[in-house]
């Protein structure tokens, strides 16, 4: 191989070579002429006849969309047929004359011009726009009498959704609306650009966007022979769509409807689940609105009204709201303090009312303290020094992790909205917490001050009403964990088949029964003797309960905002549950925002919920605040 | 007094001496007839193109920034640009956002980019610069570690999968190992390999990529698919004639059956609308581009100069054949744009980057110690 160290043959070599290349790069512009002779001269006439006859347009037959059923199978979004009238732009001479014309005959509203215009800056020329949605029978006749004057325009039947449910369990359901870019990304990247020619309308939020591919179903395709002008003269072949899934949710609708109501018009969030399964049995986000405006795009004014209400109906604050625990947090403490061998059962401390901490003093809501408390006591009566005491005993870290694995502070994965990001994570404090958090040094550092509030829930502690939801049902079941999800199962359309969504359990936190048992114990002892004795009065079941309630003007959040505190200085009302206690099948987690106390205002809704679960009955009117209760009940 | 008029001459011809006209004026002809196929593809529906012109500009400006750059501090970008595009490359790998069943894009938050795009520079770059410092000691394993610097990057994008981009960085970097001097045997020895290995190779190939050769022999296998596409664009070509049928009067083009037609299928747009003609005189441009090029490659003094300059010129020839004979028919359809032609910023500032480093290869010639 000497021959690779000469410079000068190098160069000679360089050049033959690139001879050579140059050489290739005619050959093959060559071959390229040639293909370009043969199609576009000797196969020219061949091809000429096939772009005149290729008037053949697939146009896509749009599947009906599945639809959502509650547990017993109360409907819950469905699709109705309506007829809209048409335009086809390049049929059709003046636009804007045609139009006109039309709202002679029929009441074209400017939102409809508008509408129409954006659709059509969308469209291809040969696709007809709906200029009018929902055209009654006495509209149909009229234009069908006329219809000679207006080439290009026609009345058509379109399938719509329809929520018949209204308001209730919006937050769950979502809504469907017009595909937008950012829609069509979405579609890209989940390769299904093909099944969505045709479709304009697609899940935006809660389970319609969740299982919008489920929901969706298989696009069909009628091949029409179109002139050259684009006008449809006949069919030749029609393959049939194939309709979406439905899903059945593991939902109550009545359960869900009798919850909204009971909230009456309080702002907060409620969600029941089924601890043996994962289920969500209702999920409530109050104020909530009604998801039918979505469907033909909302106007301006309802979306201006929901966007920019102050009470905020559009936020799901079920998976989107994150609340400091308050109290609720006590029980889980308590198990924490067990499994971890940082307490007994009977170990009891002297509570004189406050807990000190260096310079600071932790107050205790009693004054005077609650003298001896041992664990039962703990939880029954809401003491705060106790936990004050095993918060710092257990350090953060330990918390933390006690915590993260009750799934507190992460996202539960619930089967709503498009993936993860919809739902909130919260705030589960620790070192490493803080440390991502801040920017600056300073801050970064924990304190074990700050351990001290974190004991009753407070301090940087904030979490969704789903994830208090399911770590009570975590506790209920033993410690066996399932993701929750609202779709029981997905129901074929076509053959019936039924595939369940979530039939195993995601996590075994292997917990000692005794443990679990001393909670439950104390949980049922607070709604016998203690802080939920008012709301479960009478109660024929057994019921483990917690009260809680969340201070909100000393949120340590980033956002604070002292003009916004004034307003809603009242405190979060918290209350968590589960019943029965020996058996339980239905695990909840209520929020009341400036609702004040747990015991007043959530207790009383987790008690009408679960009367209704478990009892069938139907309270006796919409909630009233337990007022009576607060004298008894403040302790928490 | 100040010579006003002579500052402001030598001012300009400082501004335009690293420009190389024959080369600029090539590259304005393919923009313009590329800017108005882009109007016809889009006249109807989305208007790009006012969008294009900008990107244009843009990659002009690139262009003249990257011409006056002298090939001594082109050569010290090889090693960082090149573990830059590798270290991305991985990157996508490990952490890549899926789009379209293909891991190619890398989220940095605010936007997204495409590594491959920069190995496109990077790969002939390294490779010119690996032959260039080995210049004198040339030797057998030389050529073995020029592959290996080849085949890491080329192996991470078709495992994107993005065939068309691996196919433009193994060629830029197959062109200047040839260029180097890969001995004969060892070409011929590689033909009868990939021969040999053709089946195998078949088993590696993700489904859609056997379905795309699988219809480039039989379109109407899947009339709705890519078979579709072909058959639709084929349409199109053939139907244009020898004349074709007119700016802004292509049927095929403007009735929607052409897909991607402001994009990879643009050649059916403008074949359909300038016949056999058109496309003889978009041919003729190229062939003007890579002869250009080829000129300065042979030109240039130092042995990096040459291979780099005759890699980027070749891979303007990979980039406008592989996409003319996809669309034509003769190739299976891969993502790949035609240069100077298609809509898109991205391609464009690639390419013109390349014609950047063309110009800036042959205006510093005399300036180069030999």
């Amino acid at each position: 191989m000497s021959d690779f160290h000469n410079p000068d043959s190098d160069l000679d070599r360089f050049r033959f070579r690139l001879g050579i290349a140059a050489l290739l790069v005619l050959l093959a512009f060559g071959v390229l002429i040639g293909r370009f002779v043969w199609l576009q001269v000797v196969q020219h006439d061949f091809y000429r006849t096939r772009a005149e006859d290729n008037r053949i347009a697939l146009i896509p037959i749009v599947p009906n969309r599945g639809v959502i059923t509650d547990r017993n199978g109360v409907i819950l979004a469905r699709n109705y047929s309506a007829f809209t009238l048409e335009i086809t732009p390049s049929q059709t001479g003046r636009l804007e004359e045609t139009i006109d014309a039309l709202a002679e005959l029929i009441d074209i509203q400017p939102k409809d011009r508008k509408r129409f215009k954006r659709l059509l800056d969308e469209a291809k020329n040969f696709e007809s726009i709906p200029i009018r949605t929902r055209l009654s029978d006495a509209e149909v006749a009229i234009f069908a009498a006329q219809r000679y004057r207006f080439p290009g325009v026609e009345v058509k039947a379109r399938l719509f959704r329809q929520y018949p449910l209204g308001a209730i369990g919006a937050h769950a359901i979502g809504y469907i609306g017009r595909i937008t870019d950012r829609d069509l990304k979405w579609i890209e990247e989940s390769e299904q650009q093909a099944n969505y020619k045709g479709t304009d309308h697609i899940g935006k939020t809660g389970l319609e966007q969740h299982y919008e591919f489920e929901l969706h179903g298989e696009t069909g395709y009628e091949e029409v022979e179109i002139d050259s002008g684009g006008r449809a003269l006949r069919s030749l072949k029609r393959i049939p769509p194939v309709s979406g899934n439905n899903l059945q949710l593991t939902l109550d609708a009545r359960l869900q409807e009798i919850t909204e109501q009971a909230f009456g018009d309080r702002k907060g969030s409620l969600v029941a689940i089924d601890p043996n399964t994962g289920g969500i049995l209702a999920l409530v986000s109050t104020p909530t609105y009604d998801p039918n405006l979505f469907v033909d795009g909302i106007t301006p004014d309802n979306w201006k009204e929901l966007n920019e209400h102050p009470s905020k109906p559009m936020v799901n604050r079920a998976i989107n709201g994150a609340y400091p625990p308050g109290s609720t947090f006590k029980p889980f403490m308590a198990l924490a303090a067990l499994e971890m061998g940082k307490r007994t059962p009977n170990q009891a401390i002297s509570d004189p009312g406050y807990f000190n901490f260096g310079n600071h003093q932790f107050r205790d809501d009693k004054k005077g303290g609650h003298g001896s408390v041992d664990m039962y006591k703990s939880i029954v009566h809401s003491c705060d020094t106790y936990y004050y005491m095993l918060a710092n005993d257990m350090g953060i870290d330990n918390i933390a992790k006690f915590m993260g694995s009750l799934g507190l502070g992460q996202r539960t994965g619930v089967d709503l909205g498009k993936d993860d990001s919809g739902e909130s994570k919260g705030v589960l404090p620790s070192q490493e917490w803080k440390k991502q958090r801040f920017k600056k040094p300073e801050q970064q550092k924990w304190y074990a001050g700050e351990t001290i509030s974190i004991g009753i829930g407070q301090g940087y502690n904030a979490y969704t009403p789903i994830q208090l939801a399911q770590a009570t049902a975590v506790v209920a079941n033993n410690g066996v964990m399932f993701r929750p999800h609202l779709v029981n199962q997905i129901v074929d359309a076509k053959t019936g088949e039924k595939r369940p969504v979530e039939p195993q359990p995601i996590r075994d936190l292997k917990l000692k029964a005794q443990n679990v048992d001393v909670i439950r114990r104390a949980m049922v002892g607070v709604n016998k003797e203690g802080t939920g004795t008012r709301a479960f009065a009478g109660a024929p079941y057994e019921t483990a309960g917690k009260t809680g309630t969340a201070q909100v003007y000393s949120l340590k959040g980033a956002d604070y905002k002292a003009s916004a505190i004034k307003k809603e200085l009242r405190d979060h009302a918290l209350f968590i549950a589960y019943a029965p206690a020996d058996k339980p099948k239905i695990a909840l987690a209520v929020l009341v925002e400036n609702g004040g106390f747990g015991a007043q205002s959530a207790a009383p809704i987790a008690r009408m919920v679960l009367d209704y679960y478990l009892l069938g009955k139907l309270p006796a009117g919409a909630a009233r605040e337990d007022d009576a209760a607060v004298e008894d009940d403040n302790e928490e | 007094m100040i010579d006003v008029v002579g500052t402001f001459k030598r001012g300009a011809r400082e501004l335009i001496a690293h420009i190389d006209f024959p080369l600029l004026l090539i590259t304005l002809a393919i923009m313009a007839v590329g800017l108005a196929t882009v109007n016809s593809a889009t006249i109807d529906s989305s208007h790009r193109m006012l969008s294009q012109a900008g990107n244009m500009g843009i990659a002009l400006v690139i262009m003249w920034f990257v011409s006056r750059l002298p090939p001594q501090k082109l050569m010290s970008f090889a090693i960082p640009l090149y573990v830059l595009g590798l270290l991305l490359l991985v990157a996508v790998f490990l952490f890549g956002i899926k789009v379209n069943g293909a891991k190619r894009w890398l989220s940095l938050g605010f936007t997204r980019i495409q590594p491959s795009e920069i190995m496109k520079i990077a790969m002939p770059l390294m490779l010119a610069w690996y032959f260039h410092k080995y210049e004198a000691t040339l030797r057998a394993r030389h050529f073995i570690v020029a592959a290996l610097l080849l085949a890491v990057p080329f192996g991470l994008i078709a495992k994107q999968p993005d065939l068309g981009t691996a196919l433009l960085v193994g060629g830029a970097g197959f062109f200047v190992i040839f260029l180097a001097g890969l001995p004969w045997k060892v070409i011929v020895g590689l033909i009868a390999t990939a021969g040999a290995a053709a089946p195998l190779l078949w088993g590696m190939m993700h489904d859609y990529q056997r379905k795309r050769i699988l219809t480039l022999i039989d379109p109407t296998t899947d009339p709705l698919g890519a078979g579709y596409h072909i058959i639709q664009a084929t349409i199109a070509i053939g139907s244009g004639g020898p004349f074709g049928k007119g700016y802004l009067n292509g049927t095929q083009t403007h009735l929607e059956f052409i897909p991607e037609k402001h994009t990879d299928f643009i050649f059916a747009v403008y074949s359909e609308e300038w016949g056999l003609l058109g496309n003889g005189l978009l041919v003729f441009l190229y062939t003007l581009l890579i002869g250009r090029g080829m000129m300065i490659a042979a030109a240039a003094p130092t042995k990096f100069s040459r291979l780099l300059a005759g890699a980027i010129t070749l891979g303007f020839f990979t980039y406008a054949f592989i996409n003319m004979g996809m669309v034509s028919g003769i190739l299976p359809v891969v993502g790949v744009p035609l240069p100077f032609m298609s809509y898109g910023g991205t391609a464009l500032v690639t390419l013109f980057t390349g014609i950047g480093i063309l110009m800036s290869i042959h205006t510093h010639r005399m300036l180069v110690k030999k």
